[in-house]
């Protein structure tokens, strides 16, 4: 009896295939995943995964994660990214920042693409002034 | 009519254009192979998260995470915008504005306010006159971005979704369907709407580690993030087959210009000749 599984990050598919069971690095401690496992989700600490295949044993390393289990199914979301609640809190900050700079650029001084589009506006005006004249004369 | 110099300088110069245009075509074409690849490749991700997250819609769970009950009466809507930096890629990103300008003053009808949050320079400088308040922005993501760069944007918006200043959020941007065709999408982020998975029953629970709110929590957030990434990518190959589109008919333009530029000038040049030709004869005729 097999379990599928699959291990994926947001850039790849790591692994997707059967096993015979898989070890996982739970937050709470190592888990072991036979086929008929009761459900359970759980986060994943650094570590490594173990997938035991008739063909041998596969290794992955995550940094993190989450790992989703059904009775046939082992689903692994690996991280990516790097998390620390310092670390986010700093780029929502920072994102928060530059929306309020955003804001306060649109009364003051204007970027490019508005003075771009403001440009297009006036030479089609231009245009039009230019059409006209030669119509009348 | 213009004199034969003239329109030689003008056709010079719009065979120029036309060089930029098709080199820029050409650059966008094989960008736009890399693109659909990081977006094929991000796929897998978003859609067993999405898998998963139907599961967990039918687990007979006694803990209820917020992102998934239904909000009471909304107020207040978070949309996130996905944009391209660059322009020259043809309406993607007007479309998208219209189609979210539309929705935008449907809100405003039912008296529900709407707050923002850009990512990219065009939809940045777009929204910024519209008088929406714009709660963050991430620009210059270039052509491959990174999962860590949305993290803060997607916590600005979420944070506010906590602390119950918006009761909705959701996310805009261009969905690829092929290369001709782009279509500006709004997904709802949350509360989720989760599909329906066939076979399941609701008879069961998940065994939660550490416990059900960290756990859900954890994937909840990861989904979101992995939404809005998979729509960024998108976007970015959108952008990309956008502006290939836009600057092959730039350049078959050109072409066709430079074609009647150049009908005029040997028009010009013949009727130069002709008339030099007939001030001879007319002049030795005369002696």
């Amino acid at each position: 009896m097999t379990i599928h599984v699959d291990v994926v990050s947001a850039t790849e598919s790591l692994y997707s295939g059967a096993a015979n069971c898989v070890f996982a690095p739970a937050s709470t401690g190592e888990l072991g995943i036979y086929p008929k496992h009761v459900a359970l989700l759980s986060t994943l600490k650094p570590g490594e995964i173990r997938i035991e295949t008739d063909k041998g044993i596969e290794s992955i390393y995550v940094s993190g994660g989450i790992v989703e289990v059904q009775p046939d199914i082992v689903t692994i979301f690996s991280d990516t990214a790097i998390r620390a609640g310092d670390l986010d809190e700093t780029k929502a900050l920072e994102a928060k920042q530059r929306a309020e700079e955003a804001m306060s650029d649109a009364e003051g001084s204007q970027d490019i693409s508005s003075t771009q589009a403001a440009l297009a506006e006036s030479m089609a005006q231009l245009q039009m002034i230019s059409k006209m004249r030669g119509k009348k004369g | 009519m213009a004199s034969g110099k003239e329109i030689r300088t003008q056709i010079a110069s719009i065979k120029n254009t036309q060089k930029i245009t098709s080199a820029m075509e050409m650059v966008a074409a094989s960008k736009m192979k890399k693109a659909q690849n990081r977006m094929l490749a991000s796929r897998p991700y978003s859609d067993k998260i999405s898998q998963v997250i139907g599961h967990l819609a039918y687990a007979h769970s006694e803990f209820k995470h917020p992102y998934m009950k239904e909000a009471g009466e909304v107020k207040r809507v978070g949309i996130i915008i996905i944009s391209s930096d660059r322009g020259l890629c043809g309406g993607l990103n007007t479309n998208l504005f219209r189609s979210l300008l539309k929705q935008v003053v449907q809100y405003q009808a039912q008296g529900i306010e709407v707050d923002i949050c850009t990512i990219g320079k065009k939809a940045t400088a777009f929204f910024k006159n519209t008088g929406l308040s714009i709660k963050s922005v991430l620009t210059d993501l270039g052509d491959a971005p990174h999962f860590d760069d949305l993290l803060g944007t997607v916590k600005v918006m979420l944070d506010a979704y906590d602390a119950g200043e918006i009761q909705q959020l959701s996310v805009a941007y261009n969905k690829f369907e092929n290369t001709m065709t782009q279509v500006p999408t709004v997904t709802q982020l949350v509360p989720m709407v989760a599909g329906e998975v066939d076979g399941m029953e609701h008879h069961w629970d998940y065994i939660y580690e550490p416990d059900a709110e960290v756990a859900l929590s954890a994937l909840l957030v990861r989904y979101i993030e992995a939404l809005v990434y998979q729509g960024l990518v998108e976007n970015i190959a959108c952008e990309q087959s956008s502006r290939m589109i836009a600057m092959k008919s730039a350049t078959d333009n050109a072409g066709d210009m430079v074609q009647d530029l150049e009908l005029v000038y040997n028009k010009a040049r013949q009727a130069a000749i002709t008339q030099e030709i007939s001030e001879i004869v007319s002049g030795a005729a005369a002696v």
